[in-house]
């Protein structure tokens, strides 16, 4: 079927690369370039792509900025008119968890930001400083065992949460610490298996040639880990501080077994328990604008953090 | 006295043995913190976990010793624990795959010659940012049958949408299209992987006259394949584990149809109270993690390519 039309011989695959390339020519001119079409069809599929995967952010924002009663018109608006700023304040102050609101001296969702923030700030420092450590001796130092204990740590990746849930709950419940926020602040001072597999990867890549003149010069381990290997390491703590950043701030089924006090609650406790008192249907435009300003801090972070933190994510290899 | 010292000080600073016991009580120490917390958070948990599965137990009245009934329970009374597992199932096996290659399929095209590279690519990421219980919220909300936007969207190209998440027949599937919209972390592994090919392997192949599809099938794949691993790995430990989404979205309904392993897991513990059947419950999930995570790693030794390492 396919064959040359001038000689009817089989086309080969030079001549029907040059085939096509005469083709291109007849419809193009000179002014083709060989990676036009490729391009033209990466920006279409970027551009719609991204359309679709911000298109959540859009109903978002459209949604919080509506009144109540353009929330429930059907077919729904695409356009927030007029937008109603107060809904954030609104959001902020009139939906809390339990019967009242006594006993908080700040607008609720306020109150609950500020017990997220202390649970995520000391999840983000006790991440990476334990996490550092232990990735360091497995990076950097020798001694009996190691291999065997790198591998426990990776093993540990398969545990899941389910399993621990009960007894630790169970231990909790022993010691007096349901209800406190010590089962969210403390454990997370010990290291978590990925984040140290993570810089453990990223540590390897530093040359040893560092600590071996280091240790010379009758540097410490501990010198050599706080002042040559943590600095050096920058791109990727900022990787695994945004990734512990945004794992505590979404944390849901921790904070959910705890705290049972409303006082106590966290953010994303405070979205699901959302509600008006006194209204029987959720205003969706004061839900949405309640979801929104608590996905803002790690949209934020993300955004200002972006570069280093694909630096970091670029230089860790992924190769056991 | 003076022996000792002669022979001690000066070398003291460079001996090779001191050295290298110093650098192994600093390993020691630098693991110490995980090992602790690996005790007391996990190991001591997990031995409590394992027995507490013999037992019936509902925290106020003193534990019971049942023996394996919790296990056989399990597979011949409890149909919601059949339905658990046949929902986890089907949204791993279809989302995992799709999940990945979706996220293959953008880094590529993020990490093609185009500009504002990083636009494209916080465009992709950012969902990852906003998962767990705001994703769902918004989900929840862009699912409504007559308010939400996705009926609304499809409405314009003139299809009645369905229930989605109120509908038994679409509420999973409803779960799985959020699911591909949060691919922002395998998506950066695999821009990152993807950033670091080494060019010169795709220049002779260019002097060789491969086009894109024989560079993709013959170069990227082959040197992709440890991450894809590394993806597919985390994906399926986490997506049987998935719980935030269907508790936030549906609680497990219409009539179980997302009644995910660990939500019901999640129901037994702590709204019956059924500890003990919680417990062997999450063994079960840990024993398939386990045997999948092994498995994989065996039919890695075919597919993964190291590079490197011969086979």
């Amino acid at each position: 079927m396919a064959s040359n039309l001038s000689t009817g011989k089989p086309l080969t695959p030079a001549s029907r690369s040059e085939s096509a390339r005469r083709l291109t020519y007849i419809l193009f001119g000179n002014r083709f370039h060989p990676g036009l079409i490729k391009q033209v069809v990466s920006y279409v599929l970027l551009f719609g792509l991204t359309a679709l995967f911000l298109l959540p952010f859009y109903w978002l924002v459209n949604t919080a900025l509506k009144s109540g009663d353009l929330v429930y018109t059907i077919p729904p608006t695409w356009l927030p008119n007029p937008p109603i700023w107060r809904n954030f304040i609104d959001a902020a102050t009139r939906s809390y968890v339990g019967s009242q609101s006594s006993g908080m001296q700040v607008p609720p969702m306020v109150r609950y930001a500020l017990n997220t923030s202390l649970i995520t700030l000391n999840g983000v420092v006790a991440t990476l400083l334990s996490s550092s450590l232990v990735a360091y001796a497995f990076a950097r130092l020798r001694f009996p065992g190691k291999n065997f204990l790198f591998l426990g740590i990776l093993s540990t990746l398969m545990i899941p949460f389910a399993v621990v849930m009960v007894p630790q709950y169970i231990l909790w419940t022993k010691i007096g610490w349901i209800d406190t926020f010590l089962p969210l602040m403390i454990p997370q001072w010990f290291g978590s298996a990925y984040n140290i597999f993570l810089l453990r990867q990223f540590f390897m890549s530093i040359p040893m040639d560092y600590d071996e003149l280091a240790i010379i010069d009758g540097a410490t381990h501990w010198d050599i880990f706080w002042k040559i290997i943590i600095p050096l390491s920058r791109p990727a703590l900022a990787a695994v501080g945004v990734f512990a950043f945004v794992f505590f701030w979404n944390d849901f089924l921790g904070p959910l077994i705890i705290l049972t006090s409303p006082e106590k609650f966290t953010l994303t406790m405070y979205l699901t328990n959302f509600r008006i008192p006194q209204q029987t249907v959720t205003p969706y435009n004061l839900y949405m604008a309640a979801a929104l300003m608590i996905t803002l801090p790690c949209l934020i972070l993300f955004f200002f953090s972006q570069n280093i933190f694909m630096k970091g994510i670029t230089i860790i290899e992924f190769k056991r | 006295m003076t022996a000792i010292s002669k022979t001690n000080l000066p070398s003291r600073r460079f001996s090779l043995k001191g050295l290298r016991v110093r650098e192994m009580l600093a390993g020691y120490a630098f693991i110490s913190p995980w090992l602790i917390g690996f005790i007391v958070f996990m190991g001591g948990p997990i031995i409590a976990s394992m027995i507490l599965s013999f037992f019936s137990w509902k925290m106020i009245t003193p534990p019971r010793f049942l023996g394996l009934t919790n296990y056989i329970n399990m597979f011949s009374v409890d149909a919601l624990f059949r339905t658990s597992i046949v929902v986890t199932a089907e949204y791993v096996f279809i989302s995992v795959p799709l999940s990945l290659i979706l996220a293959l399929f953008l880094a590529i095209l993020v990490n093609q010659n185009v500009r504002l590279s990083s636009f494209w690519r916080t465009a992709f990421y950012v969902p990852a940012v906003i998962s767990g219980v705001a994703g769902a919220v918004i989900w929840r909300w862009m699912y409504h049958n007559e308010l939400g936007m996705i009926n609304a969207l499809l409405s314009l190209v003139g299809i009645a949408g369905p229930r989605w998440l109120y509908d038994k027949h679409t509420a999973l599937l409803s779960l799985i299209i959020m699911r591909l919209w949060n691919v922002g972390v395998p998506m950066v592994i695999f821009l990152a992987a993807l950033q670091a090919m080494p060019k010169f392997l795709y220049e002779a192949a260019e002097i060789d006259g491969a086009g894109e599809v024989a560079k993709f099938f013959n170069i990227t794949l082959p040197l992709l394949t440890p991450v894809i691993f590394f993806n597919l790995v985390m994906a399926i430990i986490g997506g049987i584990q998935t719980f935030a989404e269907p508790f936030v979205m549906t609680s497990g309904g219409p009539q179980n149809a997302t009644l995910f392993f660990g939500l019901y897991l999640y129901q037994n513990a702590f709204a019956f109270l059924k500890m003990g059947y919680a417990s062997a419950m999450a063994w079960i999930m840990f024993i398939t993690i386990l045997v999948l995570t092994v498995l994989q790693f065996t039919i890695a030794n075919r597919w993964v390519y190291y590079e490197g390492s011969e086979g």
